[in-house]
């Protein structure tokens, strides 16, 4: 089974910071890591891989940093690494980004599936995913909570979808979106590592992948960011403090006061 | 007068709410731009009155397309349908929820249209002039908010966030004009829907409850999980957890809330023995009111918390549970 995980490189969320001047969001390579919820897809693929045999390939659009996470893949047991860098990628949108993934999969050739993480922990948007399924016209399910069962021609998965577990037979080739509870990703091994360090990672541009310019980086961004702020926590906070019996039930007394205030007890009624 | 479409979802016949949170969406922006809205039915059985009141609510068209393939969702034969349905009557904005069903469905569709497509807004708007589209997003874990445009492209797309707009009063003398939409018959669809397991615990379906109440790890034990699930039950609400309450199996995955979990938007969330690492706050920003117990006058949490009692939540838990049954027993 040839499984192809699209993974990205996310600043440190606790480490984002806004230029007062600009407005932008100032990432520093330092603190940038593996989209953590990309773990998941790239376990999962390993676990197909060593039930079913085959290779996984990690794939990443982004900046000569980006390398520092195919390395990470590399030694948690991916075979091949490609890194998608040109500048004429940047400021691409998920339209965009999914366009470039699209066609570097296409270049990659033959394939069973694709998995990528549910979202990305920096735009949060879960739109690529859906978007290479798209441009690939292949089966998509997003959502997948367990992959119950394979054949050579079928995947039969579950999906965490808001009414619950829900079953699907997806044809392959098809590309999944995983969420957390698929698997528990491993850690990079010291033989993984050495072999990350003797594997070559291919770095491909816009030409070597004969993308259409105008569907690339900035430019072929439907989307424009018009305005970033940062939000003001505008709540004021009520703080009690339940310190002895007495005080206790003051304070529990009182949020009951406050939550009929905002008529938030319509639940304690029916019971 | 490209019309605004807004994109219902349904379960058994019934219109889910957060489609009518669509239209009141929908109709402020069809009304500043003087526009017809249109709300798009896809699925296998709808009654009547349930169109009826996408009318209520705003919609001055609804087409409506009929088919047992068309339920439950899979992305291929809606997004034909869509496509072809877009490609007649040209809309200028699509809005649909940001769903598991909205977030997989638009993104394949923007990519079909050529279109720009922002994820899980929180505000919309018009922007003067221009009339073009203003989507409003929180990105980043809610740390920052992001306000996008897609100005040369049509339809402008959105997914809107589940309880993140109040309803409009329902208005009965309204009326709209129902077109039926032809299903075609040759979609080729990948994907087979087998069945559904429903949550096996208590409804896990945090996203739509309008109370959550979430424990974390100051609970201790599993044990003491109960006393989350107590007042989750006393308050009508649903059980959420933080990342280390279901990391050390208190709570099952669908329940967690935050940045690798759930993002939800309560009418209250009652954050139990939780810090408020950013991660967790991530997923509660646009929660209305927010309730910490926590002992640790310091927390995160309170950065965010309407209400707070700081204290031991051992000793007031019990406290707020009698208090909430004598509250029963009175009315
Ligand atoms: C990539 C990534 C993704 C993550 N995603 C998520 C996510 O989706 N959701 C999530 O929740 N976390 C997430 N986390 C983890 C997050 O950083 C925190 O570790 C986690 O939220 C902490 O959970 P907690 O508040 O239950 O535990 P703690 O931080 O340990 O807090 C326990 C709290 O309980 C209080 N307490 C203890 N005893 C008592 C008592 N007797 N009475 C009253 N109060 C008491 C303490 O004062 C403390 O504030 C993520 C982390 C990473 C790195
Ligand atoms: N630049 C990128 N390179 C490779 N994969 C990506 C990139 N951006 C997003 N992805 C994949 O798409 C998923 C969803 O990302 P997003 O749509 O940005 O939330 C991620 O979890 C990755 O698997």
């Amino acid at each position: 089974m040839h499984i192809i995980v699209p993974i990205k490189q996310v600043p440190q969320s606790s480490d984002v910071k806004m230029d007062p001047v600009t407005g932008t969001m100032i990432r520093s390579a330092r603190s940038s890591v593996l989209n953590p919820l990309d773990l998941y897809a790239l376990e999962a693929a390993l676990l197909l891989k060593e039930r079913h045999g085959g290779t996984v390939t990690a794939v990443t659009m982004g900046p000569p940093s980006a390398l520092q996470i195919l390395k990470e893949a590399l030694s948690m047991g991916s075979d091949r690494a490609i890194h998608l860098t040109d500048r004429l990628f940047g400021g691409g949108d998920t339209y965009a980004t999914s366009y470039v993934l699209a066609k570097a999969i296409e270049k990659i050739g033959t394939f069973d599936l694709i998995i990528t993480g549910e979202r990305a922990t920096d735009g949060d948007t879960a739109q690529v995913g859906p978007g290479i399924a798209a441009w690939l016209d292949l089966a998509l399910a997003t959502y997948v909570s367990t992959i119950t069962a394979s054949n050579g021609t079928h995947l039969t998965v579950e999906r965490l979808i808001e009414e619950g577990y829900q079953r699907v037979q997806v044809e392959l080739p098809a590309l999944l979106t995983v969420v957390k509870e698929i698997a528990i990703p491993r850690l990079p091994t010291l033989r993984g590592k050495k072999r990350a360090m003797a594997t070559v990672i291919e770095t491909w541009d816009a030409a070597s992948i004969e993308a259409d310019r105008t569907k690339i980086g900035l430019k072929g961004s439907p989307t424009r960011v018009v305005k970033i702020e940062t939000p003001k926590v505008a709540r004021s906070c009520e703080a009690h403090h339940a310190d002895g019996d007495e005080a206790t039930l003051a304070a529990v007394d009182r949020l009951l006061d406050f939550l009929e205030e905002r008529n938030l007890l319509k639940g304690v009624s029916h019971g | 007068m490209a019309e605004v479409w807004t994109i219902a979802e349904s379960e058994g016949g019934r219109l889910k709410e957060v489609s009518f949170e669509l239209l009141a969406r929908g109709r402020a922006l069809s009304d500043e731009l003087g526009v017809p809205l249109a709300s798009v039915v896809l699925t296998n059985e709808i009654e009547s009155h349930e169109l009826e009141r996408l009318a209520w609510y705003g919609a001055d068209t609804i087409y409506v397309a009929q088919d047992p393939n068309l339920h439950p969702f899979t992305v291929a034969s809606h997004a034909a349908l869509l496509t072809a349905l877009v490609g007649h009557h040209a809309p200028q904005i699509i809005l649909a929820a940001a769903t598991t069903t909205g977030r997989t469905l638009l993104p394949y569709l923007a990519v079909k249209l050529g279109c720009g497509l922002t994820a899980d807004c929180t505000a919309l708007a018009i922007e003067e002039g221009t009339g073009n589209l203003l989507q409003i997003r929180p990105a980043i874990g809610g740390n920052i908010m992001a306000t996008i445009k897609s100005p040369d492209h049509r339809p402008q797309m959105a997914t809107i966030r589940p309880r993140s707009t109040p309803l409009g009063e329902p208005d009965e003398k309204r009326r709209a004009t129902v077109r039926a939409i032809d299903v075609p018959t040759d979609v080729h669809d990948p994907v087979q829907v087998l069945g559904l397991r429903p949550f096996g615990d208590q409804s896990a379906s945090i996203e739509n409850a309008s109370v959550v109440v979430a424990g974390g790890k100051g609970l201790k034990r599993r044990d003491n999980f109960t006393l989350v699930e107590n007042l989750a039950s006393s308050l009508g609400g649903e059980v959420g957890a933080s990342r280390d309450a279901v990391d050390r199996g208190w709570a099952s995955y669908p329940h967690q809330v935050g940045l690798s979990g759930k993002t939800i938007t309560p009418e209250l969330y009652v954050a139990v023995g939780i810090s408020g690492a950013i991660q967790h706050l991530a997923g509660i920003k646009t929660a209305k009111t927010i309730v910490s117990i926590n002992r640790d006058s310091e927390a995160n949490i309170l950065a965010l918390a309407d209400f707070a009692i700081i204290g031991d939540l051992f000793g007031i838990i019990p406290v707020l549970l009698r208090r909430l049954e004598e509250r029963r027993k009175i009315q």
